[in-house]
């Protein structure tokens, strides 16, 4: 598998994945000695049509499935050694989650969902929120702090969603088919809220998709195919990404 | 090493942060109200189950209760009776020359003959109606009732005379439905053809058969009651200064070979004299309501409903709350996968289902109060409620809560936060 880039900012390091499901003759190898790397202050997608793997990866990648051989190092630290409570612990102070159904919890307010992770983490419910506020009033729903997600579009769940993805501050933000519930005006401002977080120089995005209006957002694309990366492909994004309103064809 | 290490990981996450558990707690209880129609399912199927369990269970000491209605109206320390009698609603008649052997006993400071059956009442519309007949010794009054509401216990001297309680002003009247037709000081009926004239009304506690309690004198209850060749009941006895009524007991069945209870229940009454309590010799209560334990079907009746109404609230909570955490399994996995360990959500899990099982209890128990105020306003059914039934029951809720939250916490347990990312 071809890696062109320098390895110094390499900070998601996966190396010789496998993972398999089933047993006997049933056994579905998913990921096949995969090698996969990840840097700071870029947005990498995994591409591929379904089934290929690249959920599985993720999953491995944010230490939330134990993989059956090979190596991950994220931010230095293995995951492959780590114990399940100290997998918890990683996942709940390195890692933002994004979910294709945002997953906001419906009896929440808007900016109690956003505060999740700070309390997870034993942030004081106050600190929490007002936290919550400030991070919404940069995704741009500063006064919404107050309703209930199901008042909201599906743009702007999924913006709460970013929102609770980033409010402590991870390093590494996970997104799994960020776009694939929104149509492309939502979709634009969701990616575009990608690029500025991706920016950062202490943080690494992974999304996950194969919704091809996005590639443009995209600094790396890891496309991957029957539990194997295929191709890496590096691309610049110095000028700002489009939007890819038509439907093309992956 | 392997075995230690899920342990090291549940000790590195305790102790919970107070905010956080502050916040479990709220956000627990959020998702819980938040689905209001399986909440009030949860709730119903645990308001049922209290109520089944506290109701019947309640019901059934009632009725035992009554079972033992003749020793608590008629107060003596100590029950003669004769040897194979087991419980008091059973008589066994003895011979008269027994009270002599018995007062003869060292350990007896007084021993007195007791009379007590079912008979029939003629009423002034010439109906019949069954009561429980109590003769007593008619110069000590030693058995008679311990609350009199009207009249004086003394007239009972008087020919022809008895003393009835509040039920048989009802039951004994041409129309209980119609208050102004109640039996009062001064008017008659027949026992037998032989005519009674109420010269009292007293306070007892309601008898095993529904029947009211009439209190006569020995001979007079004699007169009353079909003759036959024996006919004391029981003795009752008091123990001399100094002595136990259990050691007083142990003593007359020594010498008489009758059976000798003791009456724990004695001293309940004020016209009772005291006596030590902490009895253990042949309780006669307990030996009344063992009987009826294990000679009738009403232990097995009411246990019956009991154990349903456990079940119901098992399978309703079980159900229920495992088909709430099935809805809420996307927002659980999340929140494991950003980071929240087992054991934490465990404890939401244990939060709402204590939370809906203090309701359901709370609200069981209230519906409960509300039944017993009505059957107590009534006089039946039957309802005596003693402080274990409550706190079994809430246990018993409990229980089938822990059962429901474990349902719920093996499911999770079993949810791999990677499921999330599957839609």
């Amino acid at each position: 598998m071809p890696d062109s880039s320098s390895s110094s900012d390499i900070v998601i390091d996966a190396r010789a994945v496998e993972k398999s499901f089933g047993d006997g003759s049933d056994r579905i190898h998913v990921l096949k000695k995969v090698n996969f790397q990840a840097r700071t202050g870029e947005i990498t997608m995994l591409v591929g049509p379904s089934g290929c793997g690249k959920t599985t990866l993720l999953s491995a990648i944010a230490g939330t499935m134990r993989i059956d051989a090979g190596d991950i190092s994220v931010f230095g630290s293995d995951l492959v050694k780590m114990s399940g409570g100290a997998l918890t612990r990683f996942r709940a102070k390195k890692i933002g989650f994004i979910f294709q159904q945002f997953n906001l919890i419906p009896t929440l307010t808007v900016a109690e969902n956003v505060g999740v992770p700070l309390l997870i983490q034993g942030v004081s419910a106050s600190k929490a929120l007002k936290r919550s506020r400030e991070i919404l009033e940069q995704v741009g729903l500063g006064t919404r702090w107050k309703d209930r997600p199901n008042k909201l579009s599906g743009g702007q769940q999924q913006r709460v969603a970013i929102a609770r993805a980033l409010v402590h501050q991870p390093p590494l933000v996970i997104c799994d088919e960020p776009t694939a519930a929104l149509d492309a005006q939502n979709g634009e401002i969701v990616m575009d809220l990608f690029r500025q977080v991706a920016r950062s120089p202490d943080r690494a995005v992974i999304i996950v998709t194969h919704d091809n209006r996005i590639f443009s957002y995209a600094d790396r694309i890891a496309r991957m195919d029957d539990g194997e990366i295929v191709e890496v492909k590096e691309q610049a994004t110095d000028s700002a990404p489009e939007f890819q309103h038509e439907h093309a064809l992956e | 090493m392997s075995r230690v290490a899920p342990l090291l990981d549940l000790v590195t996450l305790w102790p919970l942060p107070s905010t956080f558990l502050s916040y479990m707690i709220g956000l627990a209880l959020k998702m819980l109200f938040g689905d209001t129609a399986k909440y009030l399912m949860l709730v119903a199927g645990l308001f049922f189950a209290t109520f089944l369990i506290v109701q019947q269970a309640s019901v059934f000491c009632g009725l035992m209760r009554w079972t033992t209605a003749t020793l608590k109206n008629v107060a003596a320390p100590i029950y003669v009776v004769e040897e194979r009698v087991d419980q008091v609603n059973e008589t066994n008649p003895m011979r008269d020359t027994d009270v002599a052997r018995i007062r003869s006993i060292s350990a007896v400071r007084w021993a007195m003959p007791l009379y007590s059956g079912i008979q029939r009442v003629r009423l002034g519309d010439g109906s019949f109606k069954t009561v429980q007949l109590i003769g007593i010794d008619a110069a000590s009054l030693a058995g008679a009732p311990g609350r009199m509401i009207e009249g004086n216990l003394e007239d009972l001297r008087l020919p022809n005379t008895v003393v009835i309680d509040e039920l048989a002003t009802e039951r004994l009247s041409s129309n209980p439905k119609d208050p102004s037709t109640k039996i009062k000081i001064g008017d008659q009926f027949e026992i037998n053809d032989v005519e009674a004239r109420v010269v009292g009304i007293c306070q007892a506690m309601r008898s095993f058969t529904g029947g009211p309690y009439i209190w006569t004198t020995y001979e007079r209850a004699l007169s009353y009651t079909p003759s036959s060749r024996k006919m004391l009941s029981a003795v009752i006895a008091a123990p001399i200064a100094g002595m136990t009524p259990d050691q007083a007991a142990a003593q007359i069945e020594r010498e008489t070979g009758l059976r000798a209870y003791v009456n724990q229940d004695f001293g309940a009454n004020p016209r009772d004299i005291a006596t030590p309590k902490g009895n253990k010799y042949g309780d006669f209560n307990t030996s009344t309501v063992w009987w009826y334990v294990k000679n009738t079907g009403i232990p097995i009746s009411f246990g019956t409903t009991v154990v349903i109404g456990f079940i119901v609230g098992i399978a309703i909570a079980c159900q229920t709350f495992y088909a709430f955490v099935l809805d809420n399994l996307k927002h659980l996995g999340a929140l494991k996968a950003m980071g929240m360990s087992n054991f934490r959500l465990s404890i939401m899990l244990i939060v709402q289902a204590v939370t809906v099982g203090l309701i359901g209890f709370g609200l069981g128990l209230l519906a409960t109060a509300g039944f017993a105020n009505g059957a107590i306003a009534n006089g039946q059914p039957p309802f005596y409620m003693p402080w274990q039934i409550p706190v079994a029951a809430f246990f018993a809720i409990q229980l089938i809560c822990m059962l429901a939250a474990l349902m719920g916490i093996i499911r999770l347990s079993l949810y791999e936060p990677a499921m999330v990312f599957r839609a």
